[in-house]
Order: C-alpha cells, then sequence, then structure tokens
C-alpha cells in the first residue's frame, strides 16, 4: 500500500509525515540518514500494522525549531505527538538515533506503549568500546562502515546524490550534530533510568555493526529488563535496509507475540 | 602601513612521511610522533624569534591558537604571550586569536587578556575566532552552536571589560550570577579587537558594524579572494553609512625575502610546500563540521574547496598569491601593489611557515624588516591622510 505522505504542525514545528497500513499502531523513528522515502521495510511493515513515519524536526523536510537542542527535547516532543494522535497500546520502534529516542520517551512514559524496538541505537557508552566517528567519515566511507555487504555500498556509491538529496544529507547532517556532537551519540544519565522501561523490549543489532559495536546490544540487554536481544548476522548498522526480509519478520513477531 | 610578525610555531621536525600512513597533521596524527626534547628546542627557538622581531622594529608580534596539532603548538596563545610581554618592550603583542567559543568559561579568557593588558601597560591587540573546524572535533564543542557561542562569549567579554562589577549574566549558552573582572584592561575601553577570518559575509558584518569597527584580518587566502572581502568589508562600512579607514583591515601571508629571486624560491620551496601540504592537510569533514558554516555557505565553501586535496607547489601558491617570495625589490612591489589595490594598513607577514629553519627565518625577518618594510611603510598613512583631505 502506498504511503500517505503530509506534513503536520505541532507545537508549531511543522514536521513531514507518512502513513499507511492498518492495525495496530507502530511509531517509527527514523535514524540520522533520515526518513525521506517509503523504503521496502516500511512497505513491509505496513501490512501488519498502521505504520507512521515522521521526520523528526531539524531533518528534511521538517521545521528546526529554535528549542531542539538535545535527544531529550526530541523525546518529549514525540510524547506529546502520542497524545496529539491519541494513539494507545502503541508499538514504538526506531533505528540508531531513533532507537535512542525511542528509549528516552520510554523512560519517561511507557503509559501508551504496548512492545518496544530499538534497532542498532546508539545513547549509551560503554567506555572501553568506542562508537566509531561517523563526523569523520567521508561519503564513501559512510557507506562502506554502514553495511556489511561491499556489493550494497558500491550500489548506494554508484547513484551520486542529486542536488536537493544532497542538501536533504546536509540538513540531516546538521540536526544529528545538533542533538548528538556533544556528549558525542550519548547520554550520560540514560543509564541511569532504563530500568524503567516496564514493556516488552527488543533489541535488534547488525553483529558486523561498524558504527556501534554488537556488545552494546548485550549492555542495553543488560540494563532494560525484560528485554529480547537478536543479532542479525552478516549485516551492518542498518538491518532494516541491509536484511529486510530478516529485519520484518523477527520485528513483526516480536510485536505480535500474545503475551499474558 | 603597520608590520607584525605572525607566528604559527609549528611542530618544524615532524616526519614528513606520515602522509604514508595518516591523512592529517590535525587531530588524529599520534602525538607519538612529537620528540619531547625537540618540542623543548622549538619553543624556545621561535619565542627568540619573536623577540628578535620586536628588536627588528616590528609594530606588533603575534601568537595564536590551535589544538591538537603539528601545524601550530599554541594550544594557548596565553602561555606565548606571557612569556612575550616581559621579554619584549616595544612591539604590540597579537592574540591572533583567542578562540573565545571554545572556552566553558569566556571569563577566563577576559581575566587572561586583561592581566598581559595590564602586565604591559597596554600593548595588547586580542583576537577573537571562532577555531577551525578541527577544533570542534578536538574539544568536542558542538559546532552547530559556534556562532552563538562565539556571539555571546564576546557580548560577556566586553561587558566584563567595560561595565562596573559584579553583575549578573543570563545568556543561552553563559550564565553567571557574579561578573567582576580582578584586574580590569589597563587600555580603555578594552585592547583593540582584531577578528582574523578565512572570509564570510557574516562576519563581515558585524565586525564592520559602527558599534565595533572591529579591525578585520584575512588570513592565508588567495589574493584575490583577500581583495574582494577587504573590499566587501569597506562596501559594507558604507552601507553603514560610514568610510572603513585602511586600520582596520589587515592581511597575514607567508613571505620569503631572500638575496636575488632565485636564491628566495629555492631557500624557501620545501619549507613553504610542506607547510601547504603537510602541516595544514586535513579532510573536509575534518575541516567543515557540520554547524560549523550556515548551510548556504557550507554549500558555497564545498564547491570552492572540490580540489582543495590536491597538493600545491610554490608556483602554484606564488601564482595563487597565497605566498610572496622573491628578492626585497620584487616583494616590495608585489606588496606595494596589493596595497594599492587593496587598501590594507595591517601586513602580517609569516616569514617562518612549515619546517624553515632558525637561520632562514632570522634572514627572512631582517631582510624584510631592513629592505621591505621601510619603503612600505610610507603607503597606507599616505592614502589614509589623502582620503581625511
Amino acid at each position: 500500500m502506498p504511503a500517505t505522505k503530509t506534513t503536520i504542525e505541532l507545537r508549531g514545528c511543522k514536521i513531514g509525515l507518512m502513513r499507511a497500513g492498518e492495525g495496530a499502531p507502530m511509531l517509527y523513528l527514523h535514524g540520522a540518514a533520515g526518513a525521506g522515502a517509503w523504503l521496502p521495510f516500511m512497505e513491509r511493515l505496513s501490512r501488519h500494522f498502521d505504520l507512521i513515519v515522521p521526520e523528526h524536526p531539524g531533518f528534511g523536510v521538517s521545521d528546526t525549531p529554535p528549542w531542539l537542542g538535545s535527544v531529550g527535547d526530541l523525546a518529549y516532543f514525540y510524547l506529546d505527538f502520542i497524545k496529539a494522535f491519541g494513539l494507545r497500546d502503541l508499538h514504538l520502534m526506531g533505528s540508531s538515533l531513533g532507537g535512542w529516542t525511542a528509549l528516552e520517551i520510554a523512560i519517561r512514559s511507557t503509559h501508551a506503549l504496548k512492545t518496544l524496538t530499538v534497532n542498532c541505537p546508539v545513547g549509551l557508552r560503554i567506555p572501553d568500546v568506542p562508537v566509531a566517528d561517523m563526523f569523520l567519515w567521508s561519503p564513501e566511507e559512510r557507506a562502506r562502515n554502514l553495511f556489511h555487504d561491499r556489493a550494497l555500498a558500491d550500489q548506494m556509491l554508484a547513484v551520486p546524490p542529486t542536488e536537493a538529496e544532497a542538501d536533504v544529507l546536509m540538513k540531516n547532517n546538521y540536526a544529528t550534530a545538533r542533538l548528538a556532537w556533544q556528549p558525542r551519540f550519548f547520554n550520560p544519565d540514560l543509564e541511569k533510568w532504563l530500568h524503567r522501561i516496564d514493556v516488552p523490549t527488543h533489541i535488534v543489532w547488525g553483529r558486523e555493526d561498524r558504527l556501534v559495536p554488537v556488545a552494546y546490544a548485550h549492555a542495553f540487554a543488560g540494563l532494560i529488563p525484560n528485554a529480547r536481544v537478536t543479532i542479525i548476522p552478516d549485516c551492518g548498522h542498518m538491518p532494516h535496509i541491509e536484511k529486510t526480509d530478516e529485519f520484518v519478520r523477527v520485528a513483526a513477531a516480536f510485536c505480535q507475540e500474545r503475551r499474558p | 602601513m603597520k608590520f607584525y610578525f605572525f607566528h604559527l610555531m609549528p611542530y618544524a621536525d615532524l616526519d614528513l612521511s606520515y602522509t604514508e600512513k595518516y591523512d592529517t597533521s590535525w587531530v588524529k596524527l599520534p602525538n607519538t610522533y612529537y620528540d619531547r626534547e625537540k618540542g623543548h628546542a622549538l619553543y624556545n627557538r621561535y619565542l627568540d624569534e619573536l623577540e628578535f622581531a620586536d628588536t627588528l622594529g616590528f609594530d606588533g608580534i603575534g601568537c595564536n591558537e590551535h589544538h591538537q596539532t603539528a601545524y601550530g603548538m599554541m594550544p594557548s596563545p596565553i602561555v606565548i604571550a606571557s612569556a612575550l610581554s616581559r621579554r619584549t618592550k616595544n612591539a604590540k603583542i597579537l592574540v591572533l586569536g583567542s578562540a573565545i567559543p571554545l572556552r566553558e568559561n569566556p571569563l577566563w579568557l577576559a581575566e587572561e587578556h586583561a592581566m598581559i593588558d595590564t602586565i604591559t601597560g597596554g600593548r595588547l591587540i586580542s583576537g577573537f575566532v571562532r577555531g577551525i573546524g578541527a577544533e570542534y572535533h578536538a574539544t568536542g564543542v558542538n559546532p552547530i552552536w559556534s556562532h552563538e557561542r562565539f556571539h555571546e562569549a564576546h557580548d560577556l567579554i566586553i561587558r566584563a571589560w567595560t561595565e562596573p562589577g559584579p553583575f549578573r549574566f543570563a545568556g543561552k549558552h553563559y550564565h553567571f550570577d557574579y561578573v567582576n573582572l580582578w584586574p580590569r584592561p589597563y587600555q580603555q575601553p578594552h585592547p583593540p579587537i582584531w577578528i582574523p577570518s578565512q572570509g564570510s559575509q557574516e562576519t563581515i558584518e558585524w565586525a564592520s558594524h559602527p558599534s565595533r569597527k572591529y579591525t578585520y584580518l584575512q588570513t592565508f587566502s588567495p589574493a584575490a579572494a583577500v581583495a574582494r572581502f577587504l573590499k566587501m568589508y569597506r562596501d559594507q562600512a558604507e552601507k553603514y553609512g560610514y568610510e572603513a579607514s585602511g586600520d582596520q583591515l589587515g592581511w597575514a601571508i607567508p613571505v620569503y625575502v631572500g638575496e636575488t629571486d632565485e636564491i628566495a624560491r629555492k631557500e624557501a620551496r620545501p619549507h613553504i610546500e610542506a607547510f601547504r601540504n603537510k602541516f595544514a592537510k586535513m579532510p573536509f569533514e575534518m575541516l567543515l563540521p557540520p554547524g560549523y558554516l550556515s548551510m548556504s555557505s557550507m554549500k558555497r565553501v564545498a564547491a570552492a574547496k572540490a580540489g582543495m586535496s590536491i597538493d600545491m607547489t610554490l608556483e602554484m601558491l606564488d601564482e595563487q598569491g597565497m605566498f610572496i617570495v622573491g628578492s626585497a625589490a620584487t616583494v616590495r612591489e608585489r606588496l606595494a601593489e596589493a596595497q594599492k589595490q587593496i587598501g590594507f594598513n595591517h601586513l602580517l607577514p609569516l616569514l617562518q611557515f612549515g619546517t624553515l629553519p632558525h637561520d632562514l627565518t632570522i634572514k627572512n625577518a631582517t631582510l624584510f624588516a631592513e629592505q621591505v618594510m621601510p619603503h612600505l611603510r610610507p603607503l597606507g598613512e599616505a592614502k589614509a591622510a589623502a582620503a581625511a583631505e
């Protein structure tokens, strides 16, 4: 089903929004690369869920509001979003920066949540396991380091971005710096409060993630009660793109499990 | 015209074959390339050179701030300016500049500058910069707030220097319940402020504003860009309703003077090429992190810098007016021509660059001071006097 693309306004901030599908609501929070297009994994998820994909304030077509300074700000924005849309029994899912945002939402309130799925999230710092410095990667290094499959990186690199796409990439990079430059891709307070997450939580990771090493999957699992970990082999930082079939299968199955 | 001996204090003993393993001498080049004995010798050599420039009659001697790099060993220009403040008697001491947004507490910087100004009895010229992009990788300060922090830190420092304390300061990035500087600066209302820049319209609009009229200094740019940006300053001043004087305009550029053109080029070649191709080497992502420039400026600069990773020869640097080299007559002619076209009153020749050794630095500085400076000195003043009539 093709997604409807709209722009909505919340708290005086216009954001882009894609939505498609029927069933239980699922809110997907994108990572640093943004959410410009309706991607195959979204299409697949929309066969099971009413999938809602906002474009974060600061990214893509969305406004950059003056109040936006941290992932915590983004979390409060989405708590308002959940309230404004009247979402209940929500499956909340986020990738990378969006995964961190989902965790920041969940430590504040799980009131509207049914499940939480985080896909290679940032947000935590293990002293001996460095997260790579994405901001020093050239465009080619980005493609090579984000995907495990070299052929996939080659495909991405074979099609240079149009000027409009390059503008969006730059805007998204600025927004990512705004949220995550310092402390670099983590919130030192997050780990103090992860125990508050009291909904079933699914941590999905690409085994060969070169941006955020897979050790972080286990570190998060040790801090979040009732968390399940799924490691996807031969996969980099973007399981939803690199291993779409497997990602959608395990993610959807977790959300649809019958729970007492 | 006035002349200022400006030093970058590079780690001149750098193993230049580092480029086989690393793509930059900034931030990521391991400091195992640094030898403490060589560092000791270099600092003392460079301080000697700066002190020597004072005796040669330069109007000022200058230092600046860069972090975690072989390009310059002055993470704190305050330390160098302090060392110079008691060893020199005449020259102005230029801090060009302090990277004010990198400081968590800009009041410390206001205090440090006020101390140097007071110790020297008012010989300090304060420069304020944002720091280049690499600094934001080195310090972790978020480049997204670079402009905001620069302006807020500037406002705080000026108020701390000029307003009776204690007072409160509540900004977006800085908050203090007590702003009450001891010492206040020696110069009143405060030391002159210079703004070194690689060229940006925003900076020019801000520096030239009638409430500031700060001296704008174009650094290490092709001569055409220098002319364009300094003209932009004059035009902007006109829009504000006043005529900018040459004293508001300056140019920093590497210069080498030899006995003949041939000798000069031969002696300078390996050192200026090392300066450009080894010491200043860094990838685009390091030079221009997200937020350091507005997105529209970033697009423009990205297009302009597309070929910046190409190594440059002495000839290329010379042709583009990024380096002035030759006999005293040649250097005089080129500088006089540039002064005539561009109309700046402050020249900051970089007379040591890259790997240039001490003996050649001393020779270069001496030839410049004795055979170039006296001829050019009347230029700007004549023009300023003519403009005043």
